[in-house]
């Protein structure tokens, strides 16, 4: 299993009601109903990974999160999750803003643009980092913002939002130590704090 | 195949009149199982009828959703029990306009009572009951056929499991009232059209020939029309005369004057009625009390006569009230008439949709 998937598996107590922002051809989702019985809904831009949702049995619907999430009423879920797709958006706090709205917490996974490798890729041959975790060159890249652990949890921070699990990534599992460093990704568990303000 | 029909004393209409006896129109493909749980209504826009699937003595053409039903399609004969119900109001074997009035033994002609979406609903739940089916698995259609399907789930939550409604929308807007105002018009400018008594004089067939082409024209999208007609000439050079010299002209006028020799101009104008009554939205699509039933919608990007934000708003609805909801936009350039020609993408969705409905 994908260790994103593992993770955000470890972070969903069984019977929750999930979104998934961006869900794909719905694996994830498929997992969580699998081993959680979550009561699943998925929101997907692609056309083509809609019908693959519907033919594993998903509710999906088909839109773009970069226009909000207006058709879903306040703390509709109990877990929002951008897995792989916050660094594509273009307004990501609006993204997120909307994601805590409608969930009461949000479970984010990005690909760490400062993993030991990335950082090998920048000092020593001067190119932009690609691996598999961030597999696209320059010219193809799905995503528009880079970030690190780092980064994000200075965001955090500063929006009040608060962390209320953080698992560092590899390959093939757990970046327990030094996980901005280590970790090719990562994936957050959060909800908004007192002093929130997206 | 052949289409059944059902009889039956009265209907008390929600403009308060009673219209009876009254007569409706279906057809069935497939069985029943015995727990009655496998039964699919499936109800069509328009201008159409119970002949949805396969071949019928006397008709040339199979039914009108033909790629749908059948053994192994979407809507799988093998496994399912298919009804397909004609409209209170038409004029293709159920009670309309043309009916004898059993008051006077003459058509009704203007005197039949404006009905409405809810009303042909309404019939249809006494077919249900006649053919002993507790719950429908699934009612589907596009356009006024999306309507109806709409209208079950207001109407009877408790007795339907999912709904499909395609390329439709929760209430007519004033650009649809608007295109059927112009086609009613039309009927009704036309001398022969008698103040709707025309029975025995023959149709008012320019009228009806003129409505039928504006529907056309809104059923198409600006890139099909390029594709299929461009500026396509059925004669050599322009002849400077007001000649169906195109070959969108000649389009048109030949579905108008097939239209008129299998349609009602007076069941035009009632269900062109039931159409812009209809409406569902703020929370008329919710029975309080009741369990809402699995939805899956589908519209098609082209489509400008339903477009795509109406099929958004029923999502919105259904979300407001945490509803299980599955929404699709196709990538279709066919305009409105996607729904009847699209079939690749309807299958892969409603194939599954149902089968995830039947066993979940």
């Amino acid at each position: 299993m994908r260790p994103d998937y593992a993770a955000i598996l470890r972070m969903v107590e069984p019977g929750a009601r999930v979104l998934d922002l961006g869900c794909g051809k719905g694996d994830l989702l498929s997992l969580l109903v699998r081993d959680r019985n979550v009561k699943a809904q998925g929101i997907e831009l692609r056309e083509e990974s809609i019908y693959e949702c519907v033919e594993k049995g998903l509710t999906v619907l088909h839109g773009d999160i970069e226009g909000g999430l207006g058709e879903f009423p306040d703390k509709s879920f109990d877990y929002v999750i951008l897995n792989q797709s916050m660094q594509e958006t273009r307004n990501v706090e609006f993204v997120l803003k909307e994601a805590l709205r409608v969930g009461k917490k949000a479970i984010v996974g990005f690909p760490n643009m400062c993993h030991w490798r990335a950082r090998l890729d920048v000092f020593f041959r001067g190119r932009t980092p690609v691996s598999p975790a961030l597999p696209y060159r320059w010219h193809n890249t799905p995503n528009v913002h880079f970030l690190s652990l780092r980064d994000f949890e200075e965001f955090c921070q500063e929006k009040g939002l608060l962390v209320l699990d953080r698992q560092g990534l590899t390959a093939h599992g757990r970046a327990r130590f030094w996980p901005n460093f280590f970790g090719e990704s990562a994936v957050y568990k959060l909800t908004a704090g007192e002093s929130f303000s997206l | 195949m052949e289409t059944h029909s059902l009889t039956f004393d009265r209907l008390l209409l929600a403009s308060g009149q009673e219209l009876g006896p009254v007569t409706l129109a279906y057809q069935t493909y497939g069985r029943l199982d015995e727990k009655g749980g496998n039964a699919i209504l499936l109800l069509h826009a328009l201008t159409g009828d119970a002949h949805v699937a396969g071949l019928v003595a006397g008709e040339p053409k199979p039914g009108w959703w033909d790629p749908m039903v059948g053994s192994g399609k979407a809507f799988d004969t093998d496994k399912y029990f298919i009804v397909c119900s004609n409209v209170i109001g038409g004029c293709r074997g159920s009670t309309g306009p043309g009916s004898a009035d059993p008051k006077t033994g003459k058509p009704y002609g203007i005197h039949f009572p404006v009905i409405t979406i809810a009303d042909m609903v309404e019939a249809q739940r006494h077919l249900m009951d006649y053919l002993n089916v507790p719950t429908w698995l699934a009612v589907a259609g596009g356009s006024m056929g999306g309507m109806q399907a709409l209208q079950w789930a207001a109407s009877y939550p408790e007795r339907v499991r999912s709904v499909i409604p395609i390329a439709t929308t929760l209430k007519h807007s004033p650009q649809q009232i608007a295109f059927d105002e112009v086609g009613r018009q039309a009927i009704m400018a036309d001398p022969d059209w008698r103040g709707g008594e025309y029975y025995g004089h023959g149709q008012p067939e320019r009228g009806l020939a003129v409505a039928r082409m504006i529907g056309h024209i809104t059923y198409m999208s600006d890139q099909s029309m390029e594709e299929k007609f461009s500026r396509r000439m059925k004669t050599d050079g322009f002849k400077f005369s007001f000649d169906a010299e195109f070959e969108v002209e000649g389009y048109l006028r030949n579905r108008g004057a097939h239209f008129v020799r299998r349609f009602d101009a007076n069941s035009y104008l009632y269900v062109t009625r039931a159409m812009d009554y209809f409406d569902l939205s703020g929370d008329k699509l919710f029975k309080p009390g009741a369990p809402i039933p699995r939805f899956l919608v589908v519209s098609f990007k082209s489509d400008w006569l339903y477009p795509s934000y109406q099929s958004r708003d029923i999502v919105t609805a259904l979300r407001s009230r945490h509803g299980d909801v599955t929404y699709v936009e196709v990538n279709s350039t066919y305009g409105h008439d996607a729904f009847l020609v699209e079939y690749d993408e309807q299958t892969r969705l409603i194939k599954s949709f149902i089968a995830k409905t039947h066993a979940p």
